[in-house]
């Protein structure tokens, strides 16, 4: 393909250059400008369903089912119930599917991994091209969803982001939202396995001489562990979605114990990606925040080695724990020991982590830059999140707390706290690469503010909300669950203002054009693509870099 | 741009092909999760899975332990049959070979078949509950309002006077749900209109 001098190496432009992309960097803008669409979608959901919450009774719900739906305003109640279901799942599945790892997976390893491991691209590029397309057309899929038939009577699928059957066969749900979802997962698993086999590839293969696996920057070797996550669980939820597809059309009954079935196996089978999931959305913020660590406090990672192998513990352990979602289905006494102990197992490397992070700026000369403050911020809100989940990790705990607002808090807390705040952490930090501006950081500083402030009052008196008894997915409580509620609403608000701060930053920075140079960071900033000037010219590494000296 | 050699893109293929592997394998053990967790269950009497015996002459000698064994019947929704136990329980000297026939009669009009649902609580002792016969062993048929008696042989296994985890079980209780079998099922839906 590279005989040619033309061809290959040209430089497309306008709609020809990102459609048929097959430049590491394009695509990744692409995965970017894609998360950016299915968060604020996502977003703007958990802004319905907060304000819904705000108060007891159906608020919102019946009106808005009137006008995205058109339901009867005598039917209005009921399928505003159904909208708001329909509205937690859409939330889950465009957070976790089409917001966390389109930024993370897909935008930042696109752009940084082959940049970090001196590379000159991926090692399949146009395999990276179909990945993307697979998500788009995945999303097109889970929008379509919502508007067609699913619950008898009632549009797109309203059973939450786990699809446990009988309620998402054809039991709960015997329209066709269902399938659509299943096939938009089928797509969405087929274009991350992909970008995982190009990643690992790309990271095994394509380094730089000198560049061991040993001196690799940390970001590559947490989306190496990713991308065996990814490639070793998702085949499995794709097994469980496809049993899902054939008893739902083809009279197969994998979950029908009438058939001799068990809607267990399924819980079993998705949460044996769905762990490694969860995993897969921090570990690369977990490499992220490393770099962004040590370039502000100019000293290199605490503990690299253990940093990197707590990595890799970290996404062993998180593929043998699955069971511990499933604490109250009946499990042996015998294995719900073994979940608990394997589960607080986790804790170590995690500790080991958080250890180093904190042991990388102490005595550091640290500047407290954008970056630094949004992973400083994430430092502390994954801290607070994997308390709970310490807490969510004891069987008899889990009893009394399974399914409400505590489990919320806490997956909220790593995740939309935890790993969001890695995605806005490593946007401040690679903005000035990836377009060659700075933004103002007065601003960044104030999104900052803001989110923080927002999400912490959003998500911390769902602990309380969760410890008083107040169970997840429903439309409506009773009164004494009130004022939390009314608190944590006002929080989302707070949160969702934040955004529009984050895209005046943006606009402003493009605006205004201010030249980054090659490095803004200063002599913390050690990793290759600070070599290159910014944006870092279409094709990279022309001459390979040559690793020396015994830096990671 | 630097020109990948030859060396470098077969190297790539082998380490996607790998890969490519390794997801088929995780694809196929999901699928392959069904078959050997039922062999793995039937093996260990995990998850109160009765045992079923291969020869009756494996009844060496009877052991000294008493236990109740209660049974439980179900049917499902949409199957119209009654179907419960001519005793609710009775006790039991392990080693001792018992038989108990269920009644079972159709309501309905035309012929029906269903199928049975096993298992035993609590969950331990189902290494130790032995069936020799039992009509949930296969799909069975009813015709209109036909009425039939169907017997389930089994014996408790001595073994488990020597278990620690049965050392305080007094009671074993066995439970059938019956469903229509797919066929039947089917054709009941045939009259419904879809959706």
């Amino acid at each position: 393909m590279a005989s040619s001098t033309a061809g290959a190496h040209d430089h497309p432009t306008g709609l020809r250059r990102f459609l048929f992309s097959t430049n590491h960097k394009d695509i990744g803008t692409l995965y970017l400008i894609l998360s950016v669409i299915g968060g604020m979608v996502g977003l703007l959901m958990s802004v319905a369903i907060r304000a819904e919450l705000m108060h007891p009774g159906m608020t919102v719900f019946p009106g808005l089912a009137q006008i995205l739906n058109g339901a009867d305003p005598s039917m209005a109640t009921d399928a505003g119930k159904n909208l708001y279901n329909v509205f937690i799942t859409g939330h889950g599945v465009l957070m976790i599917f089409f917001m966390v790892m389109p930024a993370l997976m897909g935008g930042y390893a696109n752009w940084f991994v082959p940049i970090m491991i001196g590379a000159p691209d991926m090692a399949f590029p146009r395999l990276n091209n179909i990945s993307f397309w697979f998500l788009a057309v995945s999303l097109i899929l889970l929008v379509m969803s919502l508007f067609v038939e699913g619950a008898p009577g009632m549009l797109g699928f309203g059973g939450g982001w786990v699809f446990y059957p009988p309620l998402s066969s054809n039991i709960g749900h015997p329209g066709p939202a269902m399938d659509f979802v299943i096939l938009s997962l089928h797509l969405a698993g087929a274009s991350s396995i992909l970008g995982s086999i190009n990643l690992i590839t790309t990271i095994f293969n394509m380094r730089a001489p000198g560049m061991t696996l040993h001196k690799m920057p940390l970001f590559a070797w947490s989306m190496l562990v990713t991308a065996f996550l990814l490639v070793l669980t998702l085949p499995v939820l794709a097994g469980a979605i496809t049993m899902l597809l054939t008893d739902r059309n083809f009279g197969t009954m994998f979950y029908d114990p009438a058939g001799g079935g068990d809607p267990l196996l399924f819980q079993h089978l998705f949460w044996f990606f769905g762990h490694p999931e969860v995993y897969v959305l921090i570990l690369p913020a977990f490499g992220l925040i490393s770099h962004i660590v040590s370039t502000f406090s100019r000293k290199p990672v605490f503990g690299y080695l253990g940093m990197a192998y707590a990595m890799v513990c970290i996404g062993f352990l998180g593929c043998i724990v699955w069971a511990h979602h499933m604490y109250t289905v009946g499990l042996s006494l015998n294995a719900q020991r073994y979940f608990v102990f394997a589960t607080m197992v986790i804790a170590v490397p995690t500790g080991i982590k958080i250890f180093s992070w904190i042991a990388t700026m102490w005595g550091g000369s640290i500047s407290f830059r954008a970056p630094m403050i949004w992973a400083i911020g994430f430092i502390f809100v994954f801290t607070m999140g994997g308390v709970t989940g310490v807490v969510l990790a004891n069987a008899s705990a889990d009893r009394q707390l399974h399914e409400t607002y505590y489990v919320v808090a806490h997956f909220h807390y790593t995740m939309s706290l935890g790993a969001v705040f890695g995605v806005f952490a490593g946007f401040y930090y690679w903005f000035p690469k990836m377009t060659g501006y700075l933004y103002n950081e007065t601003l960044a500083k104030i999104h900052f503010l803001i989110l923080f402030v927002g999400v912490n009052l959003t998500f911390f008196p769902q602990h309380f909300l969760g410890l008083a008894g107040m169970p997840r997915r429903y439309v409506d409580y009773p009164d004494a669950f009130a004022t939390w509620n009314y608190l944590s609403s006002i929080g989302a608000y707070i949160g969702a203002f934040s955004m529009i701060v984050f895209f005046y930053t943006v606009i402003e920075a493009f605006l205004r054009k201010r030249e980054a140079g090659a490095n803004p960071w200063g002599p913390g900033a050690t990793t290759l693509e600070w070599t290159l000037p910014s944006p870092p010219p279409f094709h990279q590494f022309e001459t390979l870099p040559r690793i020396t000296g015994t830096e990671h | 741009m630097l020109k990948p050699s030859p060396d470098t893109k077969s190297k790539q293929r082998n380490i996607a092909a790998w890969l490519l592997v390794g997801s088929a394998a995780m694809l196929a053990l999901s699928f392959a999760s069904v078959p050997l967790y039922r062999a793995f269950c039937a093996a260990t009497g995990f998850g109160g899975t009765p045992q079923t015996a291969q020869n009756s002459s494996a009844i060496t000698k009877p052991g000294d332990r008493r236990l109740t064994v209660r049974f439980d019947s179900n049917v499902a929704r949409d199957l119209p049959w009654r179907f419960e136990p001519e005793v609710s329980k009775l006790s039991l000297r392990t080693g001792e070979t018992a038989t108990v026939y269920f009644k079972v009669s159709s309501l309905s009009d035309r012929e029906t078949s269903g199928q049975a649902a096993y298992n035993v609580s609590p969950d331990q002792a189902g290494a130790f509950f032995v069936k020799v016969a039992c009509f949930c062993f296969e799909e069975k048929r009813l015709g209109p309002h036909e009425t039939a008696e169907w017997p389930v042989v089994f014996y408790l296994d001595p073994a488990l006077e020597k278990e620690e985890s049965m050392a305080r079980v007094e009671e074993v209780t066995l439970s059938y749900s019956f469903f229509p079998t797919k066929a039947a099922a089917r054709g009941a839906d045939a009259g419904k209109p879809k959706g």
